[in-house]
């Protein structure tokens, strides 16, 4: 009997990779607190400040105004929130170490990362229109295409950022610097109620502030994103991404 | 053989160092194909910084290794899949359960063994369903042993595969250790327990503060000085004078006589031959010779540096 004898080889890596999306996703759904930020902060701000006058709104139209910050919130929750708090836990338990010295090999956890926090993204934004669209969101779906660059964009810079925290601290202060950041930017970032109109320096300084306000200048009225914004956006994510890339540590 | 003629593992002066402290200096082996190596030290001899350098997870600050002929770092993404690895700890998803983590490492495989057999192999079958932080110190290493094992590899890195486990799993592992020589499996693992080392390696090399102390077979490490003690049970209170020329004799209780030195086979005969013609009355003679661990003992409590014993 041979149990043993070497066959080595790497399943085909369509198979490898959907495997680890799927344990990605997996092991998201199993964790309460990352289900929450996903899917219960957002749904709770959608439909309390978007259905009672709980906020002064700088508009009459609270769900075309509310909705669109939503689904800004939920992509930076998922990109850069849980993302940080994952990648800083699983960097210390050495998960990440132990995938990437397997078939998967590293850039396949990097991608299989990154396509789960896409379907996620996807999967929550769904869910979320849905429910707005249940409750009398009407958009305009004239403009969905700059509404997506801008939202791919957005993603991008924040789990740059998110990478970075994890790779320069230790878990606990990432989830704790992680939590923070997700609470301030959700008080001030002009998601229940109008952001600090600090021109288009807000813009950088508020991500979030920026990207649901393209969301609103493109689905509230279908028209098109402000060249600032596309700015801002495009260097929080170049810089981001960036400073990442030379800092990220597997172990 | 998969992979063309290569050693399994080739490492040629390989020098590791953290800032000041250089765990590895120049240190050279060889691992054949289907052989087991055992990497012994005490902790901090640079036995899992040498590993290190094996699995691909960082470059020597000088000297090379090669992995199945192929460079760990350079060729990482080829090798890997070639390679069963085994970390000293951690390295799987908390919140994951034993089954799904073993199924997970099993897909990535394209011919992986049947993860039921292994996980009823390593007695894991009833954590199946069980998150690996919850599973024991003991149960986690077996875990990690069955990903190393999943995808057959024709490589494996073992880190302390037995630490934390109980007897039982120590022994089933070393089973399963003998089982994957058996199948062709080559195999490279550090530990710091001397039988170990002794029932599972075809070469040990004993390392000491990032250098090799000494290499070889188990049996050679062990053999240098042939038969080092005889221990004689005769009439108590013989007068030894005769005997000491050449060797070293004591009687530590009475009727007890251990003799050591110059014991080759013509020693021996005189010896006893000195007993017969004292007229005592020989009731039993015993040997020993010196176990790994003596070797071990004395390689690694001295400062100096140790040529090697072969």
């Amino acid at each position: 009997m041979s149990t043993f004898a070497p066959a080595p080889g790497r399943a085909p890596m369509r198979v490898v990779l959907s495997r680890q999306i799927r344990m990605e996703l997996l092991l998201t759904a199993r964790r309460g607190e990352a289900v929450v930020l996903a899917m219960g902060v957002p749904l709770l701000v959608l439909l309390g400040a978007g259905l009672f006058d709980v906020t002064n709104l700088p508009t009459d139209d609270r769900l075309g105004w509310v909705v669109p910050g939503v689904l800004a919130l939920t992509v930076m929750s998922t990109a850069f929130t849980g993302q940080a708090i994952t990648t800083g836990y699983e960097r210390s338990y050495g998960v990440l170490k132990r995938l990437g010295a397997s078939p998967l090999t590293r850039p396949g956890l990097l991608l299989a990362k990154t396509a789960a926090v896409l379907v996620q993204i996807a999967v929550q934004v769904l869910v979320l229109a849905l429910v707005g669209l249940a409750v009398g969101w009407r958009p305009e779906a004239g403009a969905l295409l700059p509404a997506i660059g801008v939202t791919a964009l957005a993603a991008a810079g924040y789990s740059g950022l998110a990478l970075l925290l994890a790779s320069v601290l230790k878990p606990e202060t990432t989830t704790g610097a992680a939590t923070l950041i997700y609470v301030v930017m959700l008080s001030v970032g002009g998601i229940m109620f109008g952001a600090p109109d600090l021109g288009t320096a807000g813009w950088f300084l508020l991500p979030l502030a920026a990207h649901a306000q393209a969301l609103r200048e493109t689905l509230m009225h279908g028209g098109s994103v402000p060249l600032g914004i596309w700015l801002a956006l495009g260097t929080w994510a170049v810089v981001w991404l960036t400073a990442a890339a030379r800092t990220f540590k597997w172990e | 053989m998969i992979g063309g003629d290569a050693a399994a593992v080739e490492v040629r002066d390989v020098v590791v160092r953290y800032g000041e402290t250089t765990a590895v200096d120049r240190v050279s082996l060889t691992l054949p194909r289907g052989r087991v190596l055992a990497l012994l030290g005490h902790n901090g001899a640079g036995k899992t910084s040498l590993l290190q350098i094996c699995e691909g997870f960082r470059r020597p600050d000088d000297g090379r290794a090669r992995v199945l002929g192929l460079d760990p770092v350079g060729d990482h993404d080829e090798l890997m899949p070639r390679l069963g690895i085994m970390l000293q700890s951690g390295g799987v998803y908390p919140w994951a359960t034993a089954g799904e983590i073993l199924r997970l490492f099993a897909s990535f495989a394209a011919h992986p063994l049947d993860t039921d057999m292994l996980l009823d192999r390593l007695g894991l079958r009833r954590f199946e369903r069980t998150r690996f932080r919850r599973l024991s110190g003991g149960e986690q290493q077996r875990l990690s042993l069955a990903v190393a094992l999943v995808g057959r590899p024709e490589l494996v890195f073992l880190d302390e595969p037995t630490a934390g486990m109980d007897t039982e799993a120590r022994h089933t592992t070393w089973q399963l250790i003998e089982e994957l020589r058996a199948d062709g499996v080559s195999v490279l693992l550090t530990t710091h327990l001397l039988d170990e080392a002794e029932r599972l390696a075809d070469d040990v090399v004993i390392m000491r503060s990032g250098t090799v102390a000494a290499t070889g077979t188990p049996a050679e490490l062990t053999s240098a000085a042939a038969i080092d003690v005889l221990e004689v049970r005769a009439d108590p209170g013989l007068d030894l004078t005769g005997l000491r020329p050449g060797r070293s004799v004591a009687e530590p209780a009475p009727g007890q006589y251990t003799i050591s030195g110059g014991l080759d086979t013509a020693g021996l005969a005189e010896v006893l031959a000195w007993f017969a013609a004292s007229g005592a009355d020989v009731t039993a003679i015993n040997t020993r010779r010196r176990t790994l661990e003596d070797v071990y003992l004395a390689l690694t409590a001295t400062q100096t540096p140790v040529g090697a014993a072969q």
